[in-house]
Formats: C-alpha cells, sequence, structure tokens
C-alpha cells in the first residue's frame, strides 16, 4: 500500500518537475500540461500496443510531448499571445488529438500487454511485485532527475533560468529569448508526457480525460515542495519538488481512505487541491510579510541604539 | 562608430494617439566620442536609445553601427556591439542567480550550449574582475541581494566584459542615492579611458554634461536641437546653455529636472 503511494508519487514526480520547469524556472503559467500528459499516455500506450516496445513508447512519449510545448511557445512566440492563452489553445487542440491517437476511443486499456511495470518485476526478481515496481520507478526518476539538474547546471539550462527572472538580461547578452522559450516549454512538456507515458503503464490504460486539472494538482506538489526547505540550488529544488509530489499523493490517500469520516468523496478532491495552492500561497505570502515585518523590527532597534550610542 | 540617418519614429501611426516621437534624426558619432545628451522629459532621448538599441524598429531611416547596416537586425543581435545600462538597476542583471553565474552569462555573448564553463580558471579571473568594484568575496551570493549600486556596477562590468563597440548609458546612476551614483560613475568612467569606449550617456544633470565628454547633443520635441563638440563645448557654462535653447525654441527651458545642476 505504502508503495504503491510511493510508485503514484513519483510517476506524478516527473510531471510536478515539468511544472517546476515551466512555472518556476521560467516564469511561464503554461497549460499545455493538461493536454500533453495524455498525449504521453496516449503515445506510450498506443506504441506499445502496437508492438513497438516500451522502451520506443518512452522515448516517442517525451518526443511528442517536447512537440506539444514546441507549438505552445510558437503560438506565444510568433502570435506575441500570452502564454496562459497558447497553452489553453495547445491543450484544447490536444484533446481531439489525444482521441485521434487513441483510434476514436476514450480509453485504451493495456492489461494484455507487457508494460515497464512487468518488466520491472523480472529486473528485481527478489522483491515482490509492488516493491519491484518501486524500485523501477525509482531508479527511472532519479535518471531523470540527474539529466534535469546537469542541463540546469549548463550554461544553456543557467541562461534558461536567468531568463525567467531577467528577459531583459537575455536580450542583452545576444540571446534570443524565442529560442530559449521553445527549449523551456518542450523540455517541460516532455517531461510532463513521459510522466503520462509512465502512469498509463502503472495504471495499465491511457484515457482521454487523464489531463484534466493537472496543472493545477502538479503547482499543489511543487508548493508543498517549496515549504519543506529553501535553497537555490537546482539538485535542492528538484529533490523538494518530488518530495512535494509524493506527499501530495499522500494527502490525497489519505483523503480517499478516511475521507468518508467527515463526508468527503474522491469527487470533492479538485475543489481540494484547489484549496491547498491557494491556502499554500497564503502561508507563503504571510511568511514574507513576517520576515518583512522581522526586518523592520530589526532595523528600528538598529537606529534606536545608533541614537542611543550618539546621545551618549 | 554610429551613424544615424534620418530617422523617424512614429508611435501608434494612423490612430488618434499617434506620436512622432523621433524627426528625420541625423546623427555621426566617432570611434571614441563621449556624447552626453540631454533633454527634458518626453524629448525623444530614450526613444532614440531604443532605436539605436533595437528595443523598437524604426519607421524610417538607417541606423549602422561600426559600418554595419543594422536597421532591421533584431535587439539581441544588435547587443554583440552594443552594450546597453538602464536606468533600472534590477534589468540588467538576473536577481535569482548567483554574482559568478551572472559574470559567465556574459562572459561570452550569444546562444549557451549544454557546457560547463564556469571553471576554477574562470572563476579566479572573475575574482580579479569584481576585485575593483567590492565583489570579490560575494561571488556565490545572488545577486538579488546586492545594492541598487552594488548591482549597477556589476552591470557596468558585465556590459564591458564582451568588449562592445558602443555602450548606452541611459541615465544609469539617476536611481542611486549620491554616494552610489558616484561610485558607478567613477566607474563608467575608468571603464570607458580604460578600453577606449565610444559611448553615448543620457543625463539630467547639465552640469556633468558641460564638464564630461567631448560632445553634448540637446532633444527637444524629437529633434536633435543642439550639437556642440570640441572648443566650443570646452566653453561652454549651464547659463548659456539654457540662453541657447531659449534662442532656438523661443520658449523657457522650463524641465525642473533640467534645471537641476547640483
Amino acid at each position: 500500500m505504502i508503495e504503491g503511494i510511493l510508485v503514484e508519487g513519483l510517476i506524478f514526480a516527473i510531471m510536478a518537475l515539468g511544472i517546476l520547469i515551466s512555472y518556476r524556472i521560467l516564469d511561464m503559467a503554461d497549460l499545455t500540461c493538461d493536454g500533453s500528459v495524455a498525449t504521453g499516455a496516449a503515445v506510450a500506450t498506443m506504441c506499445i500496443v502496437n508492438g513497438l516496445g516500451i522502451t520506443v513508447g518512452l522515448i516517442m512519449s517525451f518526443l511528442v510531448g517536447v512537440l506539444c510545448g514546441l507549438v505552445t511557445a510558437t503560438i506565444h512566440n510568433r502570435l506575441k499571445l500570452p502564454v496562459l492563452l497558447a497553452g489553453i489553445l495547445t491543450m484544447t487542440m490536444l484533446y481531439s488529438v489525444n482521441l485521434r491517437i487513441l483510434g476514436n476511443k476514450a480509453n485504451v486499456s493495456l492489461v494484455r500487454v507487457n508494460t515497464l511495470y512487468d518488466s520491472f518485476s523480472t529486473w528485481f526478481p527478489f522483491a515482490s511485485t509492488s516493491v519491484a515496481s518501486l524500485l523501477g520507478t525509482l531508479v527511472f526518476v532519479v535518471f531523470v532527475t540527474v539529466l534535469m539538474d546537469l542541463f540546469f547546471r549548463s550554461d544553456l539550462g543557467m541562461a534558461i533560468g536567468a531568463m525567467g527572472g531577467n528577459e531583459q538580461v537575455i536580450v542583452s547578452q545576444g540571446m534570443n529569448p524565442a529560442i530559449l522559450k521553445l527549449i523551456g516549454l518542450g523540455l517541460s512538456n516532455g517531461f510532463i508526457a513521459l510522466s503520462g507515458g509512465l502512469l498509463a503503464q502503472y495504471q495499465g490504460f491511457a484515457d482521454a480525460n487523464l489531463g484534466q486539472g493537472m496543472v493545477v494538482q502538479g503547482l499543489a506538489a511543487v508548493m508543498i515542495g517549496e515549504f519543506l526547505f529553501s535553497s537555490n540550488r537546482i539538485s535542492l529544488i528538484t529533490l523538494r519538488c518530488i518530495l512535494g509530489a509524493i506527499i501530495y499523493k499522500g494527502l490525497m490517500f489519505l483523503g480517499r481512505k478516511y475521507g468518508y469520516l467527515v463526508g468527503i468523496t474522491p469527487n470533492d478532491f479538485k475543489l481540494l487541491t484547489g484549496i491547498l495552492v491557494i491556502i499554500s500561497l497564503t502561508v507563503a505570502k504571510t511568511r514574507t510579510m513576517a520576515s518583512d515585518k522581522g526586518a523592520r523590527k530589526k532595523a528600528i532597534e538598529r537606529t534606536m541604539k545608533k541614537e542611543e550610542g550618539s546621545n551618549a | 562608430m554610429l551613424d544615424i540617418q534620418h530617422v523617424t519614429k512614429v508611435f501608434f501611426p494612423g490612430t488618434v494617439n499617434e506620436k512622432v516621437a523621433l524627426e528625420n534624426i541625423n546623427l555621426h558619432v566617432d570611434k571614441g566620442d563621449i556624447v552626453c545628451v540631454i533633454g527634458s522629459n518626453g524629448s525623444g532621448k530614450s526613444t532614440l536609445f531604443n532605436m539605436i538599441a533595437g528595443t523598437f524598429p524604426v519607421t524610417s531611416g538607417r541606423i549602422s553601427v561600426a559600418g554595419k547596416d543594422v536597421t532591421n537586425e533584431p535587439e539581441y543581435k544588435r547587443a554583440f556591439y552594443i552594450g546597453r545600462i538602464f536606468q533600472d538597476p534590477t534589468k540588467g542583471t538576473s536577481a535569482n542567480m548567483s554574482v559568478e553565474d551572472n559574470m559567465n552569462l556574459a562572459y561570452t555573448k550569444g546562444m549557451k550550449g549544454i557546457r560547463f564553463s564556469l571553471t576554477a580558471e574562470r572563476r579566479k579571473e572573475f575574482r580579479e574582475l569584481l576585485e575593483p568594484i567590492g565583489l570579490s568575496d560575494r561571488m556565490t551570493d545572488n545577486v538579488g541581494l546586492l545594492s541598487g549600486g552594488q548591482r549597477q556596477a556589476l552591470t557596468l562590468l558585465m556590459a564591458t566584459l564582451s568588449n562592445p563597440s558602443m555602450m548606452l548609458l541611459d541615465e544609469h546612476t539617476a536611481a542611486l542615492d549620491p554616494r552610489n551614483a558616484e561610485i558607478v560613475m567613477d566607474l563608467t568612467k575608468k571603464y570607458i579611458e580604460e578600453r577606449k569606449l565610444t559611448a553615448m550617456m543620457v543625463t539630467h544633470n547639465m552640469q556633468f554634461a558641460i564638464d564630461y565628454g567631448n560632445r553634448l547633443i540637446m532633444m527637444d520635441e524629437g529633434h536633435i536641437i543642439l550639437d556642440i563638440k570640441g572648443e566650443e563645448k570646452s566653453k561652454l557654462t549651464v547659463q548659456s546653455l539654457v540662453n541657447k535653447f531659449r534662442e532656438i525654441r523661443k520658449k523657457d527651458f522650463t524641465s525642473d529636472e533640467g534645471l537641476l545642476t547640483e
């Protein structure tokens, strides 16, 4: 059971990393996610069902995700549309595309074919199925995270991070921000689609409605992570994002298991997730205000002391 | 170095808000020139700088820098030969990155690759460069923690790092307190002298514009109304400048800021 939560959390963490890239590193509110996560699931599923294999399925889901991000970034760059609107456009279009990929069906099952989670059992024969799933997912997530950390510590990754803070700096240093946005949003949606590809294999089916409300859930994970500790090192930022995703899934599990005691059903989860994000934002704001207040108090004390010193 | 021919800029053309910000500007700046630009608010100084840097396209006319026609080049491409410092100290650096990462970003212009170029050797080089502005001990601190003066000094250092052909200084000390403004201005003079840079500097301080540089340009309502250089400039006083303005425009130089002479 605990393994199940961890596996779900880890798969969800890859998506949260994608959200981290768009919302935090690029500072772009990209809603493509709601579409691209289902696209990733659909692509991986159809590749595996049609016998192309698990590896090809995952690589394809990542690449198609990158493509989704490129579409959003291009709409934003070319038409000067706010990225929010560009993302909504892509997301809406993707809903139809996803149904096409799934052969005009709302969902496609993976029960009769071998998935990554069947392979994990053979990789770790000493462990039970659930522990093997956990170990396999963990290895996968660590691999993906290390790659992401390395990328954002490279010159190119640094430039993308700098653009999120201040676009003028990038222009002044002779870089085209449009290209950095293409790379950033591409990578973000690549991660999100990859997470979709894993999720489809874990739950055993791909669903055209998979992506609904995913952005808000991912944001909730990112924000929970930010409460854990503060840092400006990318490796710690990604780590806390992963932990946030696991905690989020844990909270949702508790909600499912004990929610009935207070009359909460899974139907309420979207509402609760939204409230969770609002609470996180409120607490973060209160914290900043408190530290500002603290700084002001200290400053006044310092001035008083100085004046006392000069009077004496 | 810089050649501006018949440049006109019209904002919101064809609407009721149509505004001619620059009208048929012709300007030639030689290599090594240091040009101070003065003029009241709305006279077109900032628009002129935006045209040179490429922030917005010109409505008509041509601009060339170092013998190259840059009229249709976007801002990020012109950044290879034009270094620009803004009034707002937060514009030139990325607040959520460390000092050394900012320096590394500016070390080579243009698109970056997936490389890790911030080596120990380069850190040493940065430490030496940062020593004169007192930031060598704060290389791993986030730039957001620095004061406005320190940030502007860092911006200046970053802009000169890639040896641009010319510098555009857009009232870059106006947002700083007097002491920091002086420090940054001294640093500016030092870099310009050391690296023999060509520079254009917008300032509201008439006395400073008279004392510094070898050329002075006054703008009003989208025109260059005064262009004083060399011998003539060295004889200039604030009063004679104000009188000249009156003569040309048949009106008083009323802007309060323009009269600030300190």
